[in-house]
């Protein structure tokens, strides 16, 4: 047996290896990847930024944990920014894990809205965030496609109370606030099709501003709505993650991993060109000792 | 972070550095990540079904604030229509009865049915062929300010895009044979598709990777530098037992691969022997 | 009447919903709303069953003595665990019995399951088991540290709920997922090979995205290498894409107009 023959043979828990020393190995490097923002996460945050405060702005968080590497980071800038911004949020999960994932992201970006920062020049004080004030979460209910049309008519159809009890009248932010008419954009953050339904049965039937933070998996798959303008913004994965937390000046898991990522991806490519040169080196073998392709 | 909240997050990590132990061979950590998992998950979408579904939904509506006599003075009684089809859900596991869960399944379809026709016609369908109908940006046609081909709104990429959608749709069309003109359409179709599913790949590569990174950063940012207390702000709770804490964990995967290293000698020497 | 009726109404429902779309009338709204309200209650049901479907085969793999049924426990306890943790909540900042509470449930629970299990001496167990019961019940009505919550959702805030499902579901949950990234590195290994034109087109427009923010190429390419990856995006993926989309929302119309009309039948299932 040649060399080739071993290394086509390769045990593959050798190539888990080798791709875990990698990734340990960046970890541990102190380093920096430049983030290039591309026009689609742009648009959303310019967007978001444009908002006057006081406005509510919709984060629909349908993702389980399976997924949160990617939409966690994007969850976290995005509410951040909102918040910093002064603009309310009404969050809904539509998906099965789902409330848990808010309940924890509203735990942690209230403690990290406790402190002073600075973002792109801006300083922000610190401020109590506030439920029932500056956020209301909904909560979850079963069969997301006729949660999303029972919003469009009513929050309080099929939501009436909050995910923690309290009635959604009782909630100041709540009052004369109805349905997407009173909101000012749809962020869907998800790991999941759900995302068909928020632009079907959401922007399709109710023409409220839609964005879509997803997960890399997905990405290419909404391109389509980008560009018929049925979406305003897309943010892609990690690297839209990253981008992001480069527009808002606020470095967080997403930036961090995109360091990681990219010796990840070298190592990826490698096993592609590897993997083709012994394909290739084996066909002419073949092809010499006259056998068939 | 306090003593309680590191034995948490040591739980969580022992749970992960188990659940990896897969890559190697199935194991007992393993199967107890996965079991347990199976057991919270569906406790706790129970729960939340109970707490965020049935009980404002349904209880609350009927109860109007005298919760002992039930259902019975409710000024709402039709929310029992639907409790009482969500109940008719249940004789699915009858062999005898469970033609009666057809009927609730019927208007769950039915409703679900007729709300998709219309809107997903016009989402899906009309919206999308809007947009690939544009009238051709002719003084722009190689881009804007200049020739540029890889603008993506440029006159040529409208023509790329309105050809190559039209292309794959004809790929997609099995009702005539793929020969001739009509053939080689579809040919140009499935290179788009190609070409389409190759920059899927790219960003496929980019989540997988991501998944592996987060756990990695949760290792290392929560538990590892927490144990050693090499955070950032160092840690004014901290104390020994994080570290002892950190190496019982850490005994047991050595322990257990230690073990396996022995097995798999032994394994060898019967096999030459 | 088993047939026929689940006919109708999808019949009916279907023509309703779709002509509502098209023609919104206060009273067809009215409706609308109420059909809306109704179908979230009889979901909440339906996903029970998925639930109860799981704690029945569990139980029985237990009960069989089936191969691996010791991990089951943990399948038991977690499920058990988290519906105590959501239906009590403590009233203060302390514990007090809480947690010999918890464990006398389970151990109950366990109890009755080794009952249903074996063969001989279920007197033993089924004394156990009356024993750990009594101890809940008492710390349940004399424990003034925590209380019930089946009406309201106190529980949701829970520090152990919260702590049950951060530090077990989520990074178990996490990490099963994160495996996938080792397989793709595999995958990438042995399967993705240029074997002729369309392989070669997938693999290069995958590589041109895959080497898209990669800041050791910029001295070579410039910023080529984003803007290709931009522009495939933008373009060729979007025309594929949107051929997809285009044709999924045909067959998503067509079946959904085969089911009204009643030409599609398979919800309902044999029988």
């Amino acid at each position: 047996m040649n060399i080739l023959d071993k290394m086509m043979r390769l045990d593959r828990r050798w190539i888990f290896l080798f791709l875990i020393v990698v990734c340990v190995v960046a970890n541990a490097v102190e380093f920096e990847v430049p983030i290039l923002v591309n026009r689609e996460v742009q648009s959303i945050y310019d967007f978001i930024d444009s908002l006057p405060p006081d406005d509510i702005v919709l984060v629909a968080i349908d993702y389980d944990p399976n997924n949160l590497a990617e939409l966690h980071p994007m969850t976290f800038t995005i509410v951040e920014q909102c918040w910093r911004k002064k603009l309310k949020i009404i969050f809904t999960s539509l998906s099965q894990n789902g409330p848990g994932m808010t309940d924890q992201a509203i735990r942690d970006i209230t403690d990290s809205m406790a402190l002073d920062r600075t973002y792109n020049g801006v300083e922000y004080k610190g401020r109590e965030i506030v439920n029932g004030i500056d956020y209301t979460f909904l909560g979850y209910k079963p069969y997301f496609a006729l949660i999303i049309l029972g919003m469009g008519q009513n929050f309080r159809l099929q939501f009436p109370t909050d995910y923690y009890g309290t009635p959604l009248d009782s909630l100041p932010m709540m009052r004369g606030v109805n349905n997407y008419d009173d909101i000012a954009c749809v962020m869907d953050i998800s790991g999941g099709n759900i995302t068909d339904y928020w632009i079907s049965y959401g922007q399709g039937r109710f023409d409220f501003p839609l964005a879509l933070g997803l997960t890399g998996v997905m990405t290419a798959q909404y391109y389509p709505y980008l560009g018929s303008g049925q979406v305003f913004g897309i943010m892609g994965g990690l690297l839209g993650a990253a981008e992001y937390e480069e527009l808002t000046e606020n470095p967080g898991l997403a930036k961090d991993g995109m360091r990681i990522q990219l010796p990840a991806h070298i190592v990826i490519i490698l096993f592609i060109v590897l993997g083709n040169i012994g394909f290739f080196i084996d066909r002419r073998k073949r092809k010499q000792e006259g056998g068939v392709q | 972070m306090d003593f309680g909240t590191f034995l948490w997050t040591s739980l969580a990590a022992f749970l992960t550095l188990g659940t990896f132990s897969f890559l190697y061979k199935d194991n007992p950590f393993y199967k107890i990540a996965e079991h347990l998992v199976t057991g919270v998950a569906t406790g706790y979408f129970l729960i939340i079904l109970w707490h965020n579904g049935l009980v404002p939904n349904l209880f609350q509506r009927l109860e109007d604030g005298n919760w002992y006599l039930l259902w019975l003075d409710s000024s709402r009684p039709l929310y029992l229509i639907p409790a009482i089809l969500g109940v008719m859900m249940w004789t699915r596991f009858s062999k005898t009865w469970s033609w009666v869960s057809r009927w609730p399944m019927a208007l769950y379809i039915g409703i679900s049915a007729g709300v998709a026709v219309p809107v997903e016609m016009s989402a899906r369908v009309n919206k999308q062929l809007y947009a690939t109908m544009v009238a051709i940006d002719w003084n722009n046609f190689f881009g804007h300010g200049g020739f540029n081909l890889l603008d993506t709104t440029s006159g040529l990429s409208q023509v790329l895009i309105f050809v190559g959608a039209m292309s794959a749709l004809i790929y997609f069309f099995f009702s005539k044979a793929h020969t001739g003109v009509f053939g080689g359409v579809a040919t140009f179709g499935i290179w788009v598709l190609m070409i389409g599913f190759g920059a899927s790949f790219g960003f496929t590569v980019m989540a997988r990777i991501s998944l592996f990174i987060n756990r990695l950063q949760f290792i290392d940012d929560n538990w590892v530098q927490n144990a050693f207390n090499t955070v950032r702000e160092p840690n004014p709770n901290w104390s020994g037992w994080f570290q002892a804490v950190f190496w019982v964990i850490m005994v047991l995967f050595i322990g257990y691969a230690v073990k396996e290293f022995v097995d798999y000698r032994k394994r060898v020497r019967s096999q030459t022997a | 009447m088993k047939r026929q009726i689940p006919l109708m109404l999808v019949l009916v429902f279907g023509m309703f919903l779709i002509f509502q779309y098209f023609i919104p009338h206060e009273t067809s709204e009215k409706a609308y709303e109420f059909l809306l309200d109704w179908i979230t209650i009889i979901g909440i049901f339906a996903m029970a069953l998925a639930i109860w479907s799981l704690f029945r085969v569990t139980v029985a793999k237990v009960r069989t003595r089936k191969e691996n049924w010791g991990y089951s426990i943990f399948t038991l306890v977690g499920l058990f665990s988290m519906m105590i943790f959501g239906w009590t909540a403590p009233n203060g900042e302390g514990w007090g019995w809480y947690f010999i509470f918890v464990l006398s449930v389970l151990m109950a629970i366990g109890m009755l399951v080794q009952t249903m299990s074996v063969k001989s001496g279920r007197g033993l167990w089924a004394g156990l088991m009356f024993v750990f019961l009594i101890i809940a019940v008492l710390i349940g009505i004399f424990d003034n540290a925590w209380s019930f919550h089946f009406m309201s959702a106190e529980p949701l805030e829970n520090p152990m709920f919260r702590s049950f499902f951060d530090f077990v579901l989520m990074p178990i949950l996490a990490t099963t997922f994160s495996l996938l990234a080792f397989f793709i590195a595999s995958a990438a290994y042995r399967a993705f090979r240029a074997r002729n034109l369309l392989a070669t087109l997938l693999l290069v427009s995958a590589l041109i995205v895959m080497l898209r923010f990669n800041p050791y190429l910029t001295p070579i390419f410039g910023d080529y290498m984003a803007r290709t990856s931009n522009w495939l995006m933008n373009v060729p993926n979007l025309a594929a894409q949107r051929a997809i989309v285009m044709g999924v929302g045909l067959g998503i119309v067509a079946t959904a107009l085969k089911v009204i009309l009643g030409i599609e039948r398979g919800y309902m299932g044999k029988g």
